[in-house]
């Protein structure tokens, strides 16, 4: 079995994805150390709150250099949620620079609309091509959100899955060897779990 | 598209499921760790716990709950009832509850409602806000505490748009006439929420029919509806409310 690095960089509560880990008896370890981190061969990056201080949490422990020569280095990355976004070259949140893997920002939802932000709730997510990562997840199966901004990748090539919430946003992205997704499956369910399960067996 | 979310609420107290008639009277009705896996199991989208355990000593018992539901099912869930500060907050999130709901507590000290939402992020704080009808109020509604049975001299929108400003994620309003009868929920009271804040509104107290649901969820423009003696009680599944819903044409999540 692979050994999973799940990334503590204090942006939210990780007890809920490691226990979607324990239910899936995956072999992981949570730091925040980049040496730890390193002997590993499959990296989670989860995360709740704000980009510029995850960001700023994320550079003072030489994680930021740390993740971008992970996914030099060809293993596989999940990122979850605010995780989705931090791997974009910025957001608008802040006007914050960040991680700069994955080519785009991170926009925020209209305040115009009439929709409600934070988009909270469960929502269908389309994947727009086949992946391994929705491997036997069935189109337009629902997963649960909790956000306010979203990620926009440059190059369509990037889009793995979309969903409607007053526009078509990016829900799942993927650029080779780096996968993310903006929905929480650690919190979606036997579909949620499915997703998880089918990034472990990459 | 965003579907409509069908809550259950477990009332706990001592560690077992309870449930109340207008906030009076509770009967014991089962374990709530084994409840919430069968509800997950049916296709709950979201369950709250309320601890109504009376004692201070006896909260320990709440945590041991959450920590073992954390373990089984894999949705989000909100823990309240007695949270009173931040590290009560703490201890329930990293017991697993996704998010913590405060009512009286926040009604005392407004604050801890922006400091919980400084530190867990709004998603996680949601007030919780029992109301009943008094035409003296300017929205028609009066905040009540103590679960229901301390009056306060705050009006039910104004409450909860203060909440909102403070950081409340989510606001659940609770019908203290519709509590317990089984005969609808507080539309109008609902509708006024749901269309004067930017935060999702979770209707509850009165669902008795998967019709009540559907009114509250078209009508009175609710994000989700909350519910309780329907499935404890009155022998409805998760999935027979969730077809009702979909057929009446409520995007619902039915996998």
């Amino acid at each position: 079995m692979k050994r999973v690095g799940v990334v503590d960089y204090d942006a939210g509560n990780l007890t809920s994805v490691t226990t979607a880990l324990k239910f899936l008896e995956a072999d992981y370890i949570i730091s925040s150390r980049p040496e730890e981190l390193e002997e590993t061969e499959q990296l989670i990056f989860p995360g709740v709150g704000e980009a510029r201080t995850a960001m700023q949490n994320l550079r003072s422990r030489g994680l930021d250099q740390f993740m971008r020569d992970y996914f030099q280095s060809g293993r596989q990355m999940l990122g979850i949620c605010l995780g989705s976004q931090i791997v974009l070259s910025k957001s608008e949140e802040h006007n914050t620079e960040c991680l700069d893997i994955v080519p785009g920002t991170a926009r925020r939802f209209s305040r115009s609309s009439r929709l409600k932000v934070p988009h909270m709730g469960w929502n269908q997510v389309q994947p727009v091509r086949s992946s391994p990562l929705f491997a036997d997840i069935p189109g337009g199966i629902s997963f649960y959100f909790v956000h306010s901004y979203y990620p926009e990748p440059q190059a369509d090539s990037a889009v793995l899955a979309t969903t409607e919430y007053g526009i078509t946003f990016t829900s799942a992205l993927q650029l080779d060897n780096l996968h993310a997704v903006q929905f929480h499956p650690e919190k979606s369910g036997k579909w949620g779990l499915k997703l998880l399960q089918n990034f472990l067996n990459f | 598209m965003l579907q409509k979310r069908v809550i259950v609420c477990l009332d706990v107290k001592d560690g077992k499921t309870t449930k109340g008639v207008r906030f009076k009277g509770n009967v014991e009705v089962g374990d709530p760790v084994e409840m919430a896996e069968e509800y997950y199991r049916q296709g709950v989208d979201e369950l709250v716990f309320y601890d109504i355990t009376a004692s201070h000593e006896k909260r320990g018992i709440m945590l041991d709950v959450v920590r073992r539901v954390a373990k089984k099912i894999f949705i989000p869930f909100a823990v309240g009832g007695g949270i009173a500060s931040l590290d009560d907050m703490r201890a329930v999130i990293l017991a697993g509850a996704e998010k913590v709901s405060v009512n009286s507590q926040a009604v005392k000290n407004p604050q801890i409602i922006r400091q919980g939402a400084e530190l867990f992020g709004n998603q996680c704080v949601v007030l919780g806000m029992d109301a009943a009808r008094d035409a003296a109020m300017p929205s028609g509604y009066r905040v009540y505490i103590n679960g229901g049975r301390t009056s306060t001299e705050l009006d039910a929108l104004e409450w909860a748009q203060e909440a909102v400003e403070l950081g409340a994620g989510e606001v659940v309003v609770n019908s203290i006439d519709a509590d317990g009868t089984r005969e609808g929920y507080e539309i109008p009271l609902t509708r006024l929420l749901s269309t004067s804040l930017e935060v999702p509104v979770v209707a509850s107290g009165g669902a008795g029919r998967s019709q009540h649901l559907i009114e509250v969820l078209s009508e009175g423009k609710a994000d989700a509806a909350l519910i309780a003696s329907m499935v404890h009680i009155q022998g409805y599944t998760i999935n027979g409310i969730k077809s009702d819903l979909s057929n009446a044409g409520i995007p619902v999540r039915i996998d």
